[in-house]
């Protein structure tokens, strides 16, 4: 909402300066996005400086000038003006700029072969002299320390530009902004000036409103003026809508126009010539079209709300006029709408036919049902005066009277939620001043809202009017209460704050990426979840949610790589999509690690990153995080996007059917399919709803401290086994055969190859037996080794290396 | 008698000398081998008189102990001696590097998610969450904000079927429904997100965090929310004082509705925080609407409170001092690297907010 500060002034007698003015119209809510002058194609022309002067090389008229215009740089200007001298003070034009004489746009251009960067202007040439040879010369007296400036003075007033909340739509008109800044004391609301118009006749054109299920026009006034001749508006008027930055048209047009910016009124005025018959406001139907003023064509559904006359659609009611009835400069005679359209129907309309125009942002926010007349009798006397003509009555169809609706308000109410007093008179003033009807009844007001304040229909709307006409200063600002309900974190979100930190202490940066991806990439990540199309997206390589946190991070970590990072480690904690209900995701952490193990490190071998770095990172976190090693349960199975060889996934039990983690190194597929150029590439994911509530608190959970200081015994075996027998059903064998002696069981070598049968592997483990009521005789050692062997080799197929 | 001092004054002459571990050695068996001086002189013990005997034992013995000592003391001057001329020869260059360090990062919005949470956690709020994505019913018509009200332009929406039910949310609002809706009051929660909205350019980016917050109890009122603003927005900044300026505002499911800004300077082109003529927006609050309330079976006429918006993204960047809301969000190695925080950082009412 853009307007000056002058026509404000039409509205509002104020002795308020302009600074004070936009202070106020932020403080009630009416926020002011800026404040200044519309930039003018004459702020093109400033005063420059002659530093030196070439005799141009392919022409011996011309000269190629070095121009000062107030910048670091100087530029280069070819002049053909006999005067162009060495030090002379003149007007320079730079490229874009129109030349006040011809209309002629600058551009960089080239000039026998010598580009120059605008023109130096003669008087002619700036409608300053009818004649004279040669580019301005500007006094050195006056102009000597303007260099830069601009040579015409900007006169166009400065504009405030207001941004108006959806729920004020009586503010999108001048008069509705002068009210607000009355009520809140900066001076007092002008009466409306409601010149007579000389009527001559009724109006002919008979209009009506069909009475069509969801009718979304309910008032429709008009009026014909005859023998109007349209033309350019007056200069007060065209100065009115430049300064807003709109482009006048004509005056029939622009006095439309300036009505609805005034008045927050729209109206539209049609060709009564171009019109078949009569006005009749109806539903349309379905395949019905339209050219509009827009010049594109609308192809139109059931229901939507049409002025037509006997041939067709003339118009969208409140959304946008047509072509076929346009007024045009030869336009003799027209027929002035000015009706009211309800909100749904006009939001509906516009949002199918994607149409977004001045009116319709109005009308959906709510017209003034009461300004019918109004805005036609301002219209018509304006265009009376400009255009000539002859003005008929005023015709008024309506299908609905215009409700006055009555609230009441309890004055109790307002310092109960704004936390201040305010007196009972202040709260009347307020509310006369914006233009309700007040009637007091002991402690609670009666109250008439006014037919431009569509948003107020409750009581709560009332103590906004009050509050922020009072100043949201009078507020005071009370201690916060420290009163507890709820724990600060619930147990998954503890989990979520430590898990997060614990994966960061081993080295991973964290990083945070889009909810969604692009869709080829989550395709190779996505496995049985389903993929979650974005109807709208912002670029198509962004186009789904995501499956897999991978699938972004393999996207960064490319780019990283590309940057000449080599060993890289990322991780992000974040939600993932199984499918589109509300609920349907999981909080998943994924970590990708790149490159090598000290790389470039003078005391420390380097090495590839492997599965063992990633299960490590898994494991450890998990530990941390409180889960108990000796449940923790590994299998192979992993997502395809995982080597299948060395990868798997872990179990916070044996018996759980939900793994909680996955790690390995990535497909190498996969790896080629991104383009990922690194000697090695692993990941993990921990599941983090998976882990839900598997943990007691620590309080309840530790068991009480027992320890033996009887000597302890080292044991060493080395069993050869199948090559597919795992290393954790080996341990879990021996650790089970007596808990209360085997303390620990380490695997300190796996061999394959020669001595050993091919399919076959040695795993060498050390024991640890200790008793906790004896120190261990040889005897006792010898029958518990024994008692390892036996057990191992029945249980799996191994033999003791001998 | 003499023969003992004879024996002492030469032996003890002997080791004041340089000696090696030989000599030394020599030395020893020379005095308390088989054949040694003071072995010898015990022999002769028992041929003494009685009257003497004693006297002799005692002189010898004190003579023995004190060439013991110097013996042994000399043994240790001699090892310690080795030990350090060994030792200069296994001299390194420590000020080559350390063995491999690695510090991993947390994101400046994952930081300052929990500081937010840290401040808030002090007067009592506690955190809840909600899904990404919402039906339109949650993010929209529940917070007072029907199909046909202009103020769903408001938001960009990403929506997720043609019906344009469901959709991802464009603000943390949708949580307090979902709070409201499975308790009772009163309710104290703040809820930290992502939230999106489709629109991307330099200072807009299709994801973003918001942080909801919520107080409804039987007489909480403006007042109140000015000062929990104002208790956060200076504890977030860690200042004294701080220029807080409330503009009305409106936003569906709050009324009244208040956008907040703070007062700011530039000193060398950084933002100082609290001083200043200058305005910054920095969040979005209200008293909840009575329609909000009773969308969620709550009596406006008995419970009444407020809700607030922060853009936790914008907060990071005037904390910390960051230029592009765009590159959170990039995974830029380098960005991470430089602004991101040590894991063992973690805020905390008593340990301090930040370093």
């Amino acid at each position: 909402m853009k307007f000056t500060i002058g026509w404000l002034k039409e509205h509002l007698h104020t002795k308020f300066k302009d600074n004070q003015i936009i202070q106020k119209l932020t403080d009630i809510g009416l926020e002011v996005e800026s404040f200044e002058k519309v930039s003018s194609d004459l702020d093109n022309f400033k005063v420059a400086k002659i530093i030196n002067v070439e005799q141009h090389p392919n022409a011996d008229k011309l000269k190629i000038c070095d121009v000062d215009i107030g910048e670091q740089n100087t530029v280069k200007v070819v002049c053909g003006a006999p005067n162009a001298k060495k030090g002379l003070l003149t007007v320079y034009a730079g490229p874009g700029s129109v030349i006040p004489k011809n209309n002629m746009k600058l551009t960089v251009s080239k000039i026998r072969g010598v580009t120059s960067y605008g023109m130096l202007c003669s008087e002619l040439e700036l409608n300053l002299s009818d004649g004279g040879d040669g580019i301005t010369e500007l006094k050195s007296k006056k102009y000597f320390d303007k260099v830069g400036k601009n040579f015409f003075k900007n006169n166009t007033e400065k504009v405030i530009d207001l941004s108006i909340t959806p729920n004020r739509p009586d503010c999108l008109g001048v008069r509705g902004v002068a009210r607000d800044l009355a009520a809140a004391g900066v001076g007092k609301l002008k009466n409306i000036s409601n010149m007579k118009i000389k009527i001559s006749g009724p109006q002919k054109i008979k209009v009506s409103i069909i009475k069509d299920k969801n009718q979304g026009c309910t008032i429709f006034g008009s009026c014909l003026i005859k023998d109007v001749t349209n033309k350019e508006s007056p200069k007060w008027l065209k100065d009115k809508i430049i300064s807003l930055g709109q482009k006048p048209i004509s005056a029939i047009v622009d006095i439309t126009n300036y009505v609805m910016l005034d008045l927050n009124r729209p109206l539209h005025a049609y060709d009564s010539d171009k019109i078949d018959k009569e006005i009749i406001v109806r539903n349309s139907e379905k395949g019905e079209t339209f050219e509009a003023l827009d010049n594109k064509v609308y192809k139109l559904d059931n229901d939507m709300c049409v002025i037509s006359d006997k041939s067709g659609v003339l118009g969208l009611g409140g959304i946008i006029g047509g072509k076929r009835s346009g007024t045009e400069f030869n336009t003799k005679n027209i027929l002035l709408e000015s009706a009211y359209f309800l909100p749904r129907s006009i939001r509906k309309t516009s949002k199918l036919l994607n149409i977004d125009t001045d009116a319709k942002f109005r009308f959906e926010r709510g017209i003034d049902p009461q300004s019918i007349q109004i805005g036609l009798n301002k219209a018509a006397q304006l265009i009376a005066k400009i255009c000539g003509g002859k003005v008929s009555k005023f015709d008024v169809q309506s299908i609905s009277n215009v409700k006055k609706n009555k609230i009441k308000f309890k004055i109790s109410l307002f310092e109960k939620i704004a936390g201040f007093k305010i007196k009972n008179k202040e709260v009347i003033k307020i509310l006369i001043d914006l233009g309700f009807k007040v009637s007091k009844k002991k402690s609670e007001l009666e109250l008439t809202i006014p037919t431009w304040r569509p948003d107020i229909t409750q009581p709560i709307d009332i103590v906004e009017e009050i509050v922020r006409i009072k100043g949201f200063n009078n507020i005071e600002i009370l201690e916060p209460q420290k009163y507890r309900i709820k724990d600060t974190l619930n147990e998954q979100q503890k989990l979520f704050h430590f898990l997060q930190r614990s994966v960061a202490s081993k080295g991973y940066f964290e990083t945070v990426t889009w909810s969604f991806t692009d869709s080829k990439i989550n395709n190779l990540f996505k496995e049985n979840y389903k993929e979650i199309k974005i109807v709208n997206p912002i670029s198509s390589d962004l186009d789904v949610l995501r499956n897999s946190i991978f699938s972004n991070l393999t996207f960064y970590l490319k780019k990283n790589l590309d940057r000449d990072f080599k060993d890289i480690s990322l991780f992000e904690i974040g939600p993932i999509f199984k499918d589109k209900k509300p609920g349907e995701q999981l909080t998943v952490i994924g970590a990708i690690k790149s490159g090598k193990i000290s790389r470039l490190n003078w005391n420390e071998e380097n090495r590839p990153v492997d599965v063992f770095d990633a299960k490590k990172d898994a494991i450890q976190t998990l530990l941390e995080a409180g889960y108990d090693r000796q449940n923790l349960f590994i299998r192979e199975k992993s997502p395809s996007y995982y080597h299948p060889g060395k990868s798997g996934s872990v179990y916070l039990d044996k018996d759980d059917i939900d793994p909680v983690a996955y790690f390995g190194e990535i497909h190498p597929n996969i790896i080629k399919k991104i383009d990922i150029n690194t000697e090695a590439l692993v990941g993990f994911e921990i599941y983090l709803d998976y882990l839900k509530d598997k943990k007691l608190k620590l309080k309840d959970s530790k068991s009480k401290f027992q320890f033996s200081d009887y000597q302890k015994s080292d044991r060493d075996f080395a069993f050869v086994v199948d090559k597919n027998f795992k290393a954790q059903d080996l341990i879990e064998i021996i650790s089970s055969i007596d808990q209360s002696l085997i303390k620990s069981v380490k695997i300190f070598d796996v061999y394959e190859g020669e001595n050993i049968p091919k399919d076959k592997k040695s795993i060498a483990l050390n024991v640890t037996i200790q008793s906790s009521e004896k120190t261990l005789e040889e005897s006792d050692l010898e029958k518990i080794n024994k008692l390892i062997v036996s057990t191992v080799e029945t249980r799996s197929g191994a033999k003791i290396r001998s | 008698m003499s023969d003992i001092k004879k024996i002492k004054n030469e032996f003890l002459h002997k080791l004041n000398a340089d000696l090696d571990i030989e000599s030394i050695n020599q030395i020893k068996s020379e005095l308390f081998g088989k054949k040694g001086k003071i072995s010898n002189s015990f022999k002769i013990l028992g041929s003494l008189p009685t009257e003497e005997r004693k006297k002799f034992a005692s002189d010898l013995n004190f003579v023995k102990n004190e060439l013991q000592e110097k013996i042994n003391k000399k043994i240790q001057e001699i090892e310690v001696k080795e030990i350090n001329s060994k030792l200069e020869n296994e001299k390194v260059d420590v000020t080559l590097p350390e063995r491999n360090i690695v510090q991993g990062k947390i994101h400046p919005v994952s930081q300052v998610i929990d500081e937010i949470s840290s401040i808030f956690s002090e007067i009592g709020f506690s955190v809840e969450e909600g899904p990404d994505i919402e039906n339109e019913h949650y993010n929209f018509t529940a917070l007072n904000t029907p199909d046909n009200h202009p103020a769903r332009d408001m938001h960009d929406t990403f929506y997720l079927d043609d019906k344009k039910e469901l959709l991802l949310r464009t603000h943390t609002s949708p949580v307090q429904v979902r709070t409201m809706l499975k308790g009772k009051p009163p309710f104290k929660i703040i809820a930290p997100g992502r939230t999106y909205r489709s629109d991307s350019d330099q200072t807009h980016a299709p994801m973003f965090h918001q942080v909801e917050g919520l107080h409804i109890d039987k007489n909480i009122n403006m007042g109140h929310l000015k000062g929990c603003l104002n208790y956060f927005i200076k504890s977030f900044f860690e200042v004294d004082k701080i220029k807080m300026r409330f503009r009305p505002s409106h936003f569906p499911f709050t009324e009244p509705s208040a956008e907040v800004d703070i007062g700011y300077e530039l000193k060398d082109s950084k933002i100082v925080i609290g001083e200043g003529d200058k305005w910054l927006e920095i969040l979005g609050c209200g008293m909840v609407h009575p329609n909000v309330l009773k969308n969620v079976k709550i009596n406006p006429d008995k419970y009444q409170g407020y809700a607030f918006g922060i853009g936790i993204d914008r907060l990071a960047m005037l904390k910390y001092g960051i230029n592009d809301l765009r590159a959170f969000f990039e995974t830029d190695y380098r960005w991470l690297n430089h602004f991101g925080f040590d894991p063992l950082d973690v805020p905390s009412n008593y340990r301090g907010l930040s370093r």
